[in-house]
């Protein structure tokens, strides 16, 4: 029976809650439900629009149900799985019986197919590189229907294509890929306080050949001598006679129950924060035992927190200037971002090794900084001038945060785009397979 | 719903036995079970198909084989066509009531005898609330549970002394592969939220559990709505 009012058309939104056209088929048969479509996508943890319909007919499979475990070798820790596996069940299975994943992002909320197309990073990129480094082999589904084995020396320009390609060679059907062993399943951290940018940037560098983990968390409001200070956390896995004998607490979520009203996260409630966040750590330097949970994931604690940011959604800024710019640059980066008063109480900043080998991976040696923006009538402009600096110093963003850099800024800071549309042309050469994104920055047809 | 039981259930360390339809997927839901049991036990399985009744005897014997017994069957297979779809197609109107319900009832008799045969047992079985009383959109697919539904708390009267404990599962609307081309309503569960409840009405020996709850209620509420209403309205 034909309802009377036509309902409201539905919509699909990543992590910053800017919703586009169209709808997710969420299915556990990958093989079946990727003929013919358009985009895969997991848990939407990325910020920007690379996990949306580049149109509203586009067929998008959710890949989230699609969650089993197809093989693991206790002996090497390879682990093969269906690509909608989130890092949480990956972390729940394993971390008990002594390993864990080689590579995490900052929230366990995302699948392997996300953490490969997006070629992720965490605390350890000086040491482990990204995910896509420890990724043995992966089946895909192609534009053409085809279902391929591709791994480093199989189809390897598909393989580097995939990894970091946000989705945009083929669906990404099955993972495998290599967990590290624990000595325990807890943390060694020492926390330090850091007075300011040019001291932060000297620590990171002498944390990086001691601890395998590093990254800091720095106050970006406020500027002059107070500019870039912030908390550096430093970490290792502890080792069996450091650690308690039990397994760390399985931890309990809260949810944030409502949007908050667009005000409450104005620059004071921000300052707040970064401030109490900064003197929380009263010492200059704390050494403690801790749970991987607050760790790596302090985030994860609150489920859906994106929605503090209220209707108007967010997006995050993350860029990387590298090493050879110099301290100065990043210096002047942080004179700029604070300048515009973003109001952010999460403002991350990492050193990153050696650039890794998927085509369009994001990382290279020098220093990541992340930022979480508010949307307002301003985010285009203000993005513009961050992306002209960056540009500047030989730096580029990272598209799965990305909503709003323009193509010719893209272009500008991304020489490795001819390989990677090589990629997609001998793949894919009708572009069947798009996204919000690739319309946005890469001119792919929306119709 | 029915593999985040099977995972659930391995993850605390019972022994699983799968059955279904196709072998590979099969395979692939075996290895699972086996890299999530906590006794890293490998997890067999078998081909049975409710389409065809003359599998589901050999099906069961070699669960029992691999097993060494049963004490417990999940039973959560079945077909869903929308109303319109089955109006338009006797053939697939023919074949849903034939797998939900006929076919359903012959599966229980075998998984009944045998759980009997060992002094009692558990028998999960997914009916649905839309057997809970005729509706418009689910005339047809729910009679097929109306009748699944009558059958198993039967089976709960007659049998209950002998040690057969039966639990008519009840869901109401769950995001799965059968309802992911329909419009979420308010409330839709979620298959890992499902499996926790059915797993615990298991250990319970529940007769009954609607899943998510509200639609206990709900359907409370359907149940005593007078014809002349259930008439015009379109729920
Ligand atoms: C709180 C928070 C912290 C974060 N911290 C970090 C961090 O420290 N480091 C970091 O690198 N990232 C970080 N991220 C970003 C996040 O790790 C990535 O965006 C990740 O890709 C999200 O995974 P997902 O499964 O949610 O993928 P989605 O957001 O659903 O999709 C992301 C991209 O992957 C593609 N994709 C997903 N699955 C498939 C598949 N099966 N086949 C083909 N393509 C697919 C999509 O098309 C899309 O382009 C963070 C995000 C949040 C919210
Ligand atoms: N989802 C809901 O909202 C909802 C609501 C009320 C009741 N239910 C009931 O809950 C139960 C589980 O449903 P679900 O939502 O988990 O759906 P589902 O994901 O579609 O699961 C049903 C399973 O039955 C299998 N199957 C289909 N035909 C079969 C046959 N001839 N022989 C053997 N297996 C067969 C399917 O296999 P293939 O995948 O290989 O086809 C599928 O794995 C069903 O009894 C359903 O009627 C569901």
């Amino acid at each position: 029976m034909p309802s009377p009012a036509l309902p409201p058309a539905p919509t699909l939104a990543a992590w910053g809650r800017l919703p586009k056209p169209g709808s997710e088929l969420v299915s556990e048969d990958l093989a079946r439900a990727t003929l013919g479509a358009n985009l895969s996508r997991g848990l939407g943890r990325s910020y920007g629009d690379s996990s949306l319909p580049a149109a509203a007919s586009d067929r998008v499979i959710g890949t989230r149900r699609a969650n089993r475990v197809l093989g693991f070798d206790a002996a090497t820790g390879v682990l093969r799985a269906e690509a909608g596996l989130s890092l949480a069940e990956v972390n729940r299975l394993f971390m008990p019986r002594g390993f864990f994943t080689p590579v995490t992002p900052g929230t366990k909320f995302v699948t392997l197919g996300g953490m490969v197309s997006s070629d992720v990073h965490g605390k350890n990129h000086h040491v482990e590189g990204c995910f896509g480094q420890h990724v043995r082999s992966m089946k895909m589904r192609l534009a053409d229907g085809s279902l391929v084995e591709t791994s480093p020396t199989a189809e390897p320009e598909l393989f580097w294509a995939t990894v970091g390609g946000m989705g945009l060679l083929g669906h990404v059907l099955e993972v495998e890929f290599t967990l590290k062993r624990i000595p325990s399943p807890w943390i060694l951290m020492e926390s330090e306080r850091v007075g300011g940018i040019d001291e932060f940037l000297v620590a990171l560098n002498t944390a990086a050949p001691q601890w395998p983990m590093t990254v800091g968390w720095i106050d970006c409001l406020n500027g002059g001598k107070k500019l870039g200070r912030g908390v550096l956390m430093a970490g290792r896995w502890a080792e069996p006679h450091e650690a308690p004998a039990e397994l760390p607490p399985v931890p309990g979520a809260l949810a944030v129950p409502f949007d908050f009203p667009n005000l409450a996260l104005n620059k004071y409630t921000a300052s707040v924060f970064n401030i109490a966040y900064y003197w929380k750590q009263i010492a200059k330097r704390v050494t403690k035992v801790l749970s991987p949970e607050p760790f790596f994931y302090p985030l994860d604690a609150v489920l859906e927190w994106n929605r503090v940011y209220g209707s108007r959604g967010f997006t995050q800024y993350q860029c990387v200037i590298p090493r050879a710019a110099g301290a100065p640059a990043v210096r002047e980066f942080m004179v700029r971002l604070t300048k515009f008063g973003a109001a952010s109480p999460l403002c991350v900043i990492k050193d990153c090794g050696p650039e890794g080998q998927g085509i369009l991976s994001f990382p290279l040696e020098g220093t990541s900084i992340a930022v979480d923006m508010a949307v307002s009538p301003e985010i285009q402009r203000v993005v513009n001038e961050l992306n002209a600096f960056v540009i500047e110093t030989g730096g580029r963003i990272y598209l799965t945060k990305d909503a709003f850099t323009t193509p010719a800024d893209f272009r500008r800071m991304e020489p490795r785009l001819p390989r990677f549309e090589a990629a997609r042309e001998k793949y894919d050469p009708k572009r069947a397979l798009r996204s919000a994104q690739s319309v946005r920055i890469l001119g792919d047809r929306a119709s | 719903m029915g593999r985040a039981i099977a995972q659930r259930l391995a993850e605390r360390g019972d022994r699983v036995f799968l059955l279904g339809i196709g072998e590979e997927e099969l395979q692939k839901s075996a290895a699972d079970l086996a890299a999530r049991s906590a006794k890293s036990e490998p997890t067999g399985y078998a081909v049975c198909d409710l389409e065809h009744p003359e599998t589901f005897a050999p099906a069961l014997d070699a669960a029992e084989a691999t097993l060494g017994g049963l004490d417990l069957v999940v039973v959560t297979a079945a077909l869903f066509a929308t109303q319109e779809a089955l109006e338009n197609d006797i053939e697939l109107t023919r074949r849903l009531v034939t797998v939900n319900y006929g076919h359903t009832v012959v599966f229980c008799e075998h998984a009944r005898k045998r759980l009997l045969a060992r002094g009692g047992g558990s028998l999960a079985v997914f009916s649905s609330v839309a057997g809970d009383r005729g509706r418009k959109p689910v005339a047809i697919y729910g009679s097929g549970k109306a009748g699944l539904s009558h059958y198993l708390e039967s089976l709960d009267h007659k049998f209950h002394a002998q040690g057969l404990h039966v639990l008519t599962v009840k869901p109401g609307f769950v995001k799965t592969g059968m309802t992911a081309g329909l419009k979420p309503p308010p409330f839709a569960g979620e298959p890992e939220g499902v499996a926790k409840v059915v797993v615990r009405a298991i250990d319970a020996r529940k007769p009954v559990v609607y899943t998510p709850g509200i639609w206990a209620l709900v359907m409370l509420v359907i149940r005593w709505l007078p014809r002349f209403v259930m008439r015009k309205i379109g729920f």
